[in-house]
C-alpha cells in the first residue's frame, strides 16, 4: 500500500489497524453465540445445528462481513454489511413463526448484538457520505432498527401487550380502528386545536402589538405571563369545561390560556430586535408607526414569531388532549385514551398516541419548513 | 467660493445640545454657528465625542437641539425630514437582509408611494451610479462590506435629495476600498451637484473630498476652525494627495485638531 503510514485506509483489512480488533471481537462473540441455544421448542432446547435455516442466516451474516470489508469502497461495503445485519434481525421472526420460545435463546441474542454492532458501523460509514444517504437513509435505517428491536424484544421475551404491545400490533390497531381514530382526530385536532391555536396565537400577537404601543400594558402583562406559564393545564382544564361546556369551546379555551402568553412574549421580544440604526433610517424617510412596523419590525421579528408558533403547536395539542380527560362529547383523542385505558384496550390507546405524535410532528415540521422559506435571509438559516 | 449664491441650505446659529448624563450634563454641541451652501462638500472632522455625528443628526432631525436655531432649506429640520429633503448614509450599511439589493434601494420609494415602474427605474439608475449594475437580485450578505455601503449610498440617492448627509460611511472599510469609494463619491458629487455633509475622522479623506472642512473639538463639542479648500481643483483625482496644496491643508487641519485635543482625559 502507500508508503506514508498516515495514509493507510482504516477500512482495508490489515493486522495493525484498530478495525481488526473490532472484527476479532465480532468473531469471538459469534463463536460464543454458536455454543448457546437459540430458543426452546416444544420444551426442548433448540441449538443452531437443529435448525439449518438459522445456521444459514449466521453464515450469511459472516460472509457479508467478509464481503463488506473487502469491497472496493467503504460505501459499497456498507451495503453488503447492511444486508448481513438485516438477515440477523429477520432470523427471530422465522423462529417465532416456528413457535420457538426465544426468551432463553442466548445464542440468538448474542447474534443480534453482533448484528447491532454491524448496523452501528454501517450507519457510521453511510453518515460520512453527504447527500440523500446521510439526510434520509441514515435516520430511516436508525428508526427502522429501533422498531425492529422493539418488535423482537417484546415478542421474544413475551412481554404482556398490556404493558407494551409490539409495533406490529399497534400498526394493526391503527388500521382496524381507523374510522374511530379519524373521528377523534377530526374532533380534537381539526376542531379544537385549530380553532384554539388560531385564537390563542392571534390574540397573543394582537396584544403584543397593542402592548408595544401602550408601554404600561407590557409592564403589567409580562409578569402575568410568567405566572400563566406556571399554571398547570390539569388545574385549569376542569374549570374551562365548567365554564364553556363539553364541546370544543372548552378545549379551545384551555389552548388559548396556554398559547396566549408564549405568543405575546415572543412577539414583544421580536419587536425589540430592530436596531437603532434601522429605526433611524425609517425615521429619516418620515415613515410612520405602521409603515415601520410592516416594513422593518415585523420582518425582523419573524424568527421570534415562528419560535412562539412552534412552541404553541405542541402546547395546543397537549392542552386539547388533557382537557378532553375532563369532559367531552364521546369522541376525541383525550377521551379515547382515558376511556380505553380503563377498559384495558391498550392497543387503541397506543394507536391514538401514534396519531398524536405524528400530528404534533407534522404540525411542528410544517411550521419549521414555513420558517425556513420566510426567514432564509436570517443568519441562523443561511446555508453555510 | 463656488455656488454660494442664494440662501444657505443649512444654517445653524448658536446651536447647543446638552445631554443629562447620570452625574453631570454633557455638552455634545456648544454654540455652533455654521452655514452650508448649495453645492458645498462639507466635512466635519474631529476626535470621538466632538459632536460631529450629533451635529449631522440634528440637521437630519434625528436629535433635537436644546438651544439655538437651525434651518434646513429654509425650514425646520423636522419639516425638511417630513418632506424627505435629505438622504442619510449611516456608519453601517443598515440594509434589510430580507430584501434584495434592488428592493433595498427601492425601500424609501415604497414608503413615499412612488409607482412600481418608476421605483425600478430609479433603483436601476442609482445602482448604476454607484457601479453596482448586475447585483440587483443579490442579497446584502452576498456582497462585500464596501459594496454594501455603496448600496446604502444608492438607497440615499434614490430619494433624489439635494442634500446628502453621510456619517463616517467608509469608517469600517479597509484603506484600499476606502480610496476607491472616495474617488467614486467625489465624481458622483461633481456629476450631480448635490450638497454633501460628510462626517469623518480621517484627515486625508476630509481634505480629498471637501470644499470646506469644519474642525471640531470635544467637551464641549464646538467648531475650532473652518478651512476652505479652494486651493485644490474642484475635480479631484487620487494624485492631488501628493500636491503641496493638499499637504498644506492637511497640515492646517492637523494643527487645528491638536489645538482642540488634550491627552489628559
Amino acid at each position: 500500500m502507500s508508503g506514508n503510514p498516515y495514509q493507510t485506509s482504516p477500512y482495508r483489512t490489515s493486522l495493525r489497524t484498530a478495525a481488526d480488533w473490532g472484527l476479532v471481537t465480532l468473531a469471538l462473540l459469534t463463536a460464543a453465540a454458536l455454543t448457546q441455544p437459540i430458543g426452546i421448542k416444544d420444551g426442548a432446547i433448540l441449538s443452531w445445528t437443529a435448525d439449518p435455516i438459522a445456521l444459514l442466516f449466521l453464515v450469511g451474516s459472516a460472509f457479508s462481513v467478509v464481503g463488506g470489508r473487502t469491497a472496493p469502497t467503504p460505501a459499497k461495503g456498507a451495503w453488503v454489511e447492511l444486508g448481513g445485519a438485516a438477515m440477523a434481525w429477520l432470523l427471530p421472526f422465522h423462529l417465532l413463526n416456528e413457535g420457538v420460545d426465544l426468551s432463553r435463546g442466548w445464542g440468538l441474542w448474542l447474534y443480534l448484538i453482533v448484528a447491532t454492532v454491524m448496523l452501528w458501523r454501517v450507519l457510521g460509514v453511510l453518515s460520512a457520505v453527504p447527500g440523500w444517504r446521510r439526510s434520509l437513509l441514515v435516520p430511516g435505517l436508525f428508526g427502522l432498527g429501533l422498531l425492529l428491536g422493539w418488535e423482537v424484544l417484546v415478542r421474544g421475551f413475551q412481554i404482556p401487550s398490556v404493558l407494551l404491545p409490539p409495533p406490529s400490533a399497534i400498526a394493526a390497531s391503527l388500521v382496524k380502528h381507523a374510522p374511530v381514530l379519524w373521528d377523534d382526530f377530526r374532533q380534537t385536532v381539526l376542531t379544537s386545536v385549530v380553532r384554539g391555536y388560531v385564537m390563542g396565537c392571534g390574540a397573543g400577537f394582537a396584544m403584543a402589538i397593542l402592548a408595544d404601543r401602550v408601554p404600561f400594558l407590557a409592564r403589567g402583562l409580562l409578569p402575568l405571563g410568567n405566572l400563566a406559564s406556571a399554571v398547570p393545564v390539569i388545574g385549569i382544564a376542569p374549570i374551562m369545561v365548567m365554564w364553556f361546556g363539553f364541546d370544543w369551546q372548552s378545549k379551545a379555551a384551555v389552548i388559548v390560556v396556554m398559547t396566549f402568553f408564549p405568543m405575546l412574549v415572543n412577539t414583544l421580544a421580536g419587536l425589540q430586535t430592530s436596531e437603532r440604526i434601522q429605526m433611524d433610517l425609517m425615521r429619516s424617510y418620515a415613515a410612520g408607526y405602521g409603515t415601520t412596523l410592516v416594513k422593518l419590525r415585523l420582518p425582523n421579528a419573524l424568527p421570534f414569531l415562528f419560535n412562539g408558533l412552534k412552541i404553541n403547536s405542541t402546547l395546543a395539542l397537549i392542552g386539547a388532549i388533557v382537557a378532553e380527560f375532563f369532559g367531552t362529547p364521546v369522541v376525541g383523542m383525550g377521551f379515547r385514551i382515558s376511556t380505553e385505558v380503563a377498559r384495558m384496550n391498550l392497543d387503541i390507546v397506543w394507536a391514538t398516541i401514534v396519531v398524536a405524535a405524528v400530528t404534533g410532528s407534522v404540525f411542528y415540521g410544517g411550521l419549521a419548513l414555513l420558517e425556513r422559506a420566510t426567514t432564509a435571509w436570517h443568519p441562523s438559516m443561511r446555508r453555510r | 467660493m463656488p455656488g454660494d449664491a442664494g440662501p444657505p441650505i443649512v444654517e445653524a446659529r448658536g446651536l447647543s445640545l446638552v445631554y443629562q448624563a447620570a452625574d453631570k450634563p454633557v455638552f455634545a454641541l456648544s454654540e455652533v454657528d455654521l452655514a452650508i451652501h448649495k453645492g458645498d462638500f462639507i466635512s466635519l472632522i474631529g476626535p470621538s465625542g466632538c459632536g460631529k455625528t450629533t451635529l449631522l443628526r440634528v440637521i437630519a432631525d434625528l436629535e433635537r437641539p436644546t438651544s439655538g436655531a437651525i434651518t434646513v432649506e429654509g425650514m425646520t429640520p423636522e419639516q425638511a425630514r417630513l418632506k424627505r429633503l435629505y438622504g442619510y448614509v449611516f456608519q453601517a450599511p443598515a440594509l434589510y437582509p430580507w430584501r434584495t439589493v434592488e428592493r433595498n434601494v427601492m425601500l424609501p420609494l415604497e414608503i413615499m408611494g412612488v409607482p412600481k415602474a418608476e421605483r425600478q427605474a430609479r433603483a436601476a439608475d442609482q445602482l448604476a451610479n454607484v457601479g453596482l449594475t448586475g447585483f440587483e437580485k443579490k442579497f446584502p450578505w452576498q456582497l462585500s462590506g464596501g459594496m454594501q455601503q455603496r448600496v446604502s449610498i444608492a438607497r440615499a440617492l434614490a430619494l433624489q435629495p439635494d442634500l446628502l448627509l453621510m456619517d463616517e460611511p467608509f469608517g469600517a472599510l479597509d484603506e484600499i476600498t476606502r480610496d476607491h469609494l472616495n474617488l467614486q463619491l467625489t465624481q458622483l458629487w461633481r456629476r450631480t451637484g448635490k450638497t454633501c455633509v460628510f462626517v469623518t475622522h480621517s484627515i486625508a479623506e476630509a481634505v480629498f473630498l471637501s470644499t470646506r472642512i469644519v474642525v471640531m473639538s470635544p467637551r464641549p463639542g464646538r467648531i475650532l476652525d473652518i478651512i476652505d479648500c479652494d486651493a485644490l481643483p474642484r475635480e479631484r483625482t487620487l494624485d492631488i494627495r501628493e500636491s503641496p496644496e493638499f499637504a498644506a491643508i492637511a497640515h492646517r487641519v492637523r494643527e487645528g485638531l491638536k489645538e482642540g485635543h488634550s491627552y489628559d482625559d
